[in-house]
């Protein structure tokens, strides 16, 4: 029996920091000077962000999360790490993206925070800021959802999965052939689907909220 | 009162025997129920990664629109029902609700857009999940009137997922929930009391982050299976896929061979109700359950 996918693999992405790159002697902290202070507020003013200061540490987040076993920082580190202002690190984190959203966290913390959205949050921050690693197919799928949705109102799981493999890694069409060849004759995949009737309004919905915005709201 | 349907993506694609078997049975209890026109997707996990007030205002497309079907723009009929069967799109529209309630602002830049289209949004909406409607609006005691075939002797572990009741306890306890395993006591079977009801199915993972997928959904298929199910339910269409269609790729990397059906919670009540199997798209499943025709032939 081998469980040789139990085992926790390399993850390409890219390092935490570039400062390790050379290998002369570094210094492994940083300094005041060097946090990005204003990334607490901003990542609080998010929704559901909130509560972010009142984290006292516990990990009851991490060790009821499914997942946290394949995280470079637990969610108890991630949360302490924004609100100490370490921008860098945590977007350049591989938790982002492992995170599933499934809530667990969530409604266990005793002191309510919502690291669910805080994660959320995490993840936008990542992808405007252009964190993430290329060819990482989280971050990948997500904007490319988005871009679907765009065109057509909806999305078609068919179509989403084989442009997300054929711009990430041909390879892995070929090991899911199989698996959309039954789904397909058992009725449970369309390659083709119309969106919905009328396409103009969701680009004209999201571009007015879009232009807004940039103005605050008063 | 009719409830408005939202399918979501998935109920059109590869969840289809969930629309199938939800609208058969909601036919057969005779609750009225009509779909949404021209809804769009809900953004789902993947849309709120990308852009926050965005995601939002794409789901308040959605609700905006329904109040509109029922006819209620600003004379406030509190009677609109939602039903979302997909636990993604469910928790999507509760947190849009949810938003746009809290966050005054916002709210306001997206009824602002939704006015761009010409849709206006009151806040009236209430998002309900099928397990909900027909546990708390239906009566378990009135699906039992129904009942034509009683699934004697079925073993059935209920798998709710994450999303329909986290991280808001809106119908069942988020750490033990039980309608469903009341559903199937009353439908006949025996409902399987084990521990990882709500653990996560890794959701999107098992596409991108593959090796992570496989080890949850490993972990709830051996723990069923170590307990004696004879098939597993479901809520939610990514779920099932993931318990489903993975299952001969689990089986070769650990060796073990797993064969469990996993079923929509419909599917179950469908054939409890004694609607065919054709009707109930159970013939588009990987995995069959090898007593159905038996079943059949009870009556
Ligand atoms: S469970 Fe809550 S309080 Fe405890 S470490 Fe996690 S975020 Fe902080
Ligand atoms: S929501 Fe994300 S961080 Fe929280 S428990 Fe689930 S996978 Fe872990």
């Amino acid at each position: 029996m081998t469980f040789s996918f139990l085992r926790t693999r390399k993850w390409k992405y890219q390092k935490p920091s570039r400062i390790e790159q050379d290998k002369t002697v570094r210094r492994r902290i940083k300094y005041e000077s060097e946090l990005d202070i204003g990334f607490r507020e901003k990542i609080a003013k998010m929704a559901w962000g909130e509560r972010l200061d009142s984290c006292m540490q516990c990990g009851t987040c991490s060790a009821t999360c499914p997942v946290s076993h394949y995280m470079d920082y637990t969610p108890r580190r991630i949360i302490d790490m924004v609100r100490q202002g370490f921008k860098e690190e945590v977007l350049n984190s591989f938790t982002l993206w492992v995170c599933a959203s499934c809530y667990s966290c969530t409604v266990e913390c005793p002191r309510g925070i919502k690291i669910t959205d805080v994660m959320y949050a995490l993840k936008r921050e990542a992808i405007k800021q252009g964190f993430h690693p290329k060819r990482f197919l989280i971050p990948m799928l997500a904007s490319k959802f988005y871009k679907q949705v765009l065109r057509h109102g909806r999305q078609n799981e068919g179509r989403l999965i084989l442009s997300l493999y054929l711009s990430a890694n041909p390879l892995l069409l070929l090991r899911n052939s199989k698996l959309a060849f039954r789904l397909w004759r058992r009725g449970r995949m369309k390659l083709f689907e119309k969106g919905i009737r009328n396409k103009a309004s969701i680009r004209k919905l999201l571009s007015s909220i879009e232009r807004r915005e940039e103005e605050p709201v008063q | 009162m009719k409830y408005i349907y939202y399918p979501g993506c998935s109920l059109k694609s590869t969840g289809r025997p969930y629309e199938e078997s939800l609208l058969a049975v909601f036919k057969e209890l005779q609750i009225p129920m009509e779909e949404l026109h021209d809804w769009n997707c809900c953004g789902a996990t993947s849309y709120m990664s990308v852009d926050e007030l965005k995601a939002f205002g794409l789901a308040a497309r959605n609700l905006a629109l329904a109040e509109s079907q029922n006819g209620i723009n600003g004379n406030g009929d509190p009677d609109v029902h939602i039903v979302a069967p997909c636990s993604a799109c469910y928790l999507v529209l509760i947190k849009t609700e949810r938003y746009l309630k809290e966050y005054k602002n916002e709210r306001k830049a997206v009824i602002k857009g939704l006015k761009t289209i010409g849709l206006d949004y009151n806040g009236k909406a209430v998002i309900r999940h099928p397990v909900d409607v027909l546990f708390n609006d239906i009566g378990l005691e009135s699906i039992a009137k129904h009942i034509k075939k009683p699934l004697k002797g079925i073993k059935v572990a209920s798998y709710y997922g994450c999303q329909m009741i986290r991280p808001f306890e809106l119908f069942d306890p988020v750490h033990y929930p039980v309608t469903l395993d009341l559903l199937v006591d009353k439908l006949g079977a025996t409902p399987l009391d084990w521990p990882l009801k709500t653990r996560c199915c890794g959701g999107s993972l098992t596409g991108t982050l593959h090796e992570a997928g496989m080890r949850l959904n490993y972990r709830l298929l051996s723990e069923a299976k170590k307990r004696g199910a004879d098939m597993i339910i479901t809520t939610c269409p990514l779920c099932q896929f993931n318990l489903e269609c993975y299952q001969d790729r689990i089986s070769s990397y650990t060796g073990k061979k797993i064969e469990m059906p996993i079923l929509y919670f419909t599917q179950l009540v469908g054939l409890a109700l004694g609607i065919p199997e054709k009707k109930l798209g159970i013939h588009r499943s990987f995995i069959r359950f090898p007593n159905f025709q038996a079943l059949e032939m009870e009556v």
